[in-house]
């Protein structure tokens, strides 16, 4: 188990910090002892094989799961059961799914605006123009009046990412994002990743993608049976790992 | 050497035997056995078909007033019904006692209904094609005369007024010019104006000014006032309408005692207009209550899941004549002396709780088929309980579990005939009242048939509107 810190961490104000966290699914220790730290505008990989817990650990920073034991601490509130302080915490951050779960029942345009004008009381109309805005940006305007099941994977996994834009989080949270999708569509989200990515956004991303990570990501966790193993700059990650564990695992999925 | 890769053209598919010919001999005479099964299907038609036909139109006796033509009929040797009696008692079958002077006052209230459902079926009413357009053009102006020239007036600008304003504010330039916040402000006033003046205008028909003064700037204020607290556009008010003015204008218009209408006392209420009483505010209750009692059961509250699992297995487990005989008989018991609670109005409660156990549970089998995706994103956008289940998960709901709630309206709808245990005279019991009187004993044919086709325009009016909800909401459509 490494304390995972961050090379610059003087240079950057920490927006995420992780202390000692625990967690448990009744008996099961799904998350051991787990410390991150992230900074402002940091770009961190988590990867790690099945069922080592980077769901887990990505849902606890939104609580969409509880944990039990340590401190998170996001943009300076610290979770907990308050129900406050996890709506304002789930106002900062947006998260992305693997199964994109837009809603159904709405258009592209209706899922955008949805949340900005119920949670954020924004007017119709200037919550328009920030769907279209965002639209734009993922490079698909023209998909505004039709329904996601009308969409391909890659077009729903892209309007997921301006519905999370026009909520404008401060942090964003991917699920495996690309891990649903068909090669071809992979690399339009990716462009579309790689585009927040150098707008600056803090982006916490848990991915198999090993190119995404080499390019964009200022660090890389590697996690095995709820517990960090290693985190290190993406050179260091992926040319020199520290333990045969990961070396195993990056040999696993580099080769397959 | 790579060459250029050219996909093959995509052809028509095979065509099937078209036109009325290919479907008959496509569904008809197929096979030995559809051959036998349409020949049967024939002669039953042949054998079941004529004898109504001649019994019900034909031989039937349509014109008179009173028992004597029937008999002479029947004393001639016609065999057919005798539809005078239905005619004759035509306002008792409608309105039960209702005083006879006070009637319009059912028809208003109605009326008032149907306009405010009117955005709910326009689309259904306005999207169709030509030939159906005329029917129902014809229907309106057949309604209209029946009403005599002002209250039609009145009627049309009620329908038209409210939605002809919301098209046209809603439209682009007005959009464009006011921004959308000042519009559906606008749309809001306008709305309440019309409804004010209108109510005043209405009620000036039967009433003097000052009653009618006082109905219309009550509607009016009232209007405003939800819209002020509701922050709704005009399709929203609707709603608002329905569920809040609407029953308390209702309750006063029907029931009086007030602006000088003379009170008339729910026991004179009955026939068709009793059954749609009892039906409307059923439905209209039990559909919101069964939402609440099936999040409430599966709740993470361990008192409120109690508290609605043991509600719903307890009144699913009872009939609904016992639920409406605790509710005239048992329900007194529990109360002081001096209070007593309008029969009527126990039986409403008593069908309303009792299908809401039931929509409970169907509308339980739609949240199940949620995914645990659709929470999730709505969580992690910041969304609290109660709008991310008003906003995003009872609307997808609700549009699954059409079918099931279709049959739920049903079904309640033709149970309100077992207020008759509580004495309360619905349509059905109207009619079997009939039956017994002395001068017209005989009937009972005549009666029932009435009774059957009523219920069946209206069961057969919320089957296809279900059907009409499902096309549009369909996820194919999505
Ligand atoms: N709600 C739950 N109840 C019980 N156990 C769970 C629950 N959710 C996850 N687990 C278990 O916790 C472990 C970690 O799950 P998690 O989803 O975080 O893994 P993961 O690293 O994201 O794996 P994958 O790459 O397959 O998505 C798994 O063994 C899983 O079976
Ligand atoms: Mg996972």
């Amino acid at each position: 188990m490494t304390t995972a810190t961050t090379p610059e961490k003087n240079k950057r104000e920490s927006i995420v910090t992780i202390s000692g966290l625990n967690k448990w699914f009744g008996d099961f220790h799904v998350l051991k002892n787990i410390n991150l730290e992230v900074g402002k505008g940091e770009k961190v990989v988590v990867c790690g094989p099945s069922g080592s817990g980077k769901s887990t650990l990505i849902r606890c920073i939104n609580r969409l799961e509880t944990h039990q034991q340590g401190k998170i601490i996001v943009d300076g509130v610290e979770l907990t059961n308050d129900v406050k302080r996890i709506d304002k915490i789930r106002r900062e951050t947006g998260m992305l799914f693997q199964n994109f779960n837009l809603f159904p029942h709405m258009t592209v345009l209706e899922n955008l605006t949805l949340s900005p004008i119920w949670i954020r009381k924004m007017p119709l109309k200037e919550a328009r123009e920030l769907a279209f805005h965002y639209l734009e940006r993922v490079k698909i305007p023209d998909l505004a009046n039709k329904y996601p099941g009308q969409c391909s994977g890659g077009q729903q996994q892209r309007i997921a990412i301006a519905r999370c834009l026009c909520m404008s989080p401060k942090i964003m949270l991917f699920d495996e994002p690309t891990s649903a999708l068909d090669p071809e569509m992979i690399k339009e989200v990716l462009d579309v990743m790689v585009d927040l990515a150098s707008s600056g956004m803090t982006m916490i991303c848990v991915t198999h993608e090993m190119g995404f990570a080499r390019t964009v990501a200022d660090r890389v966790v590697f996690m095995d049976t709820g517990e960090i193993v290693e985190a290190n700059d993406p050179e260091t990650f992926f040319n020199n790992p520290q333990y045969d564990r990961t070396a195993l695992f990056l040999s696993q999925i580099i080769n397959h | 050497m790579s060459e250029t890769w050219i996909p093959s053209p995509s052809l028509p598919s095979p065509k099937l035997d078209s036109g009325y010919a290919g479907w008959v001999k496509n569904n008809l005479f197929s096979t030995p056995g559809n051959l036998l099964l349409t020949l049967l299907s024939i002669a039953l038609l042949v054998l079941t078909v004529p004898p109504l036909l001649r019994w019900g139109i034909l031989d039937a006796t349509w014109l008179g007033d009173s028992r004597g033509v029937c008999d002479e009929a029947a004393q001639g040797g016609s065999t057919g019904a005798c539809w005078v009696f239905v005619k004759v008692r035509w306002g008792v079958f409608l309105y039960g006692f209702y005083p006879l002077v006070e009637r319009w006052r059912v028809n208003f209230t109605f009326f008032v209904l149907a306009v405010a459902l009117f955005p709910l079926f326009a689309p259904i009413l306005l999207g169709t094609t030509k030939r159906k357009m005329v029917l129902y053009l014809l229907a309106a102006i057949t309604v209209l005369f029946w009403l005599g020239p002002i209250p039609a007036t009145f009627i049309a600008c009620y329908l038209f007024a409210p939605f002809a304003l919301d098209r046209l504010l809603q439209g682009k330039p007005f959009l464009e010019l006011f921004g959308n916040q000042v519009v559906a402000v606008l749309t809001g006033i306008g709305s309440a104006l019309l409804v004010g003046v209108i109510s005043y205008y209405g009620i000036f028909l039967y009433l003097d000014e000052k009653a009618a003064g006082a109905i219309g700037l009550t509607a009016l204020v009232l209007t405003l006032f939800l819209l002020f607290i509701s922050r709704l556009t005009a399709s929203g008010w609707h709603w608002v309408f329905l569920f809040t003015v609407y029953p308390v204008f209702a309750f006063f218009m029907l029931v009086g005692d007030i602006f000088g209408l003379p009170l008339v006392e729910t026991h004179f209420w009955g026939g068709l207009f009793l059954t749609l009483v009892v039906a409307g505010s059923g439905m209209a209750t039990a559909l919101p209550i069964g939402i609440l009692l099936a999040l409430g059961r599966r709740s993470d509250l361990p008192v409120i899941k109690v508290l609605c699992v043991s509600f719903i297995e307890f009144v699913r487990g009872v009939p609904l004549v016992s639920v409406l005989f605790m509710a005239s008989v048992m329900f007194p018991l529990f109360l002081p002396e001096n209070v007593t609670f309008n029969k009527l109005l126990r039986a409403l409660v008593g069908i309303a709780f009792f299908y809401a156990a039931y929509m409970a549970e169907v509308i339980r089998g739609g949240l199940q088929a949620i995914p645990k995706g659709q929470y999730e994103a709505a969580m992690a956008l910041g969304w609290p309980y109660w709008k991310m289940m008003s906003l995003i998960i009872i609307p997808q709901t609700l549009r699954l579990v059409i079918p099931g709630l279709a049959n739920n309206f049903l079904s309640l709808l033709k149970d309100t005939t077992l207020v008759a245990v509580i004495g309360l005279l619905d349509l059905l019991g109207v009619a079997k009242a009939s039956m017994a009187d002395k001068e017209w004993l005989g009937f009972t044919k005549e009666a029932y048939i009435f009774a059957a086709i009523v219920f069946w325009i209206f069961c057969f009016a919320i089957s296809r509107y279900s059907v009409y909800l499902e096309k549009t909401y369909h996820p194919s459509h999505q």
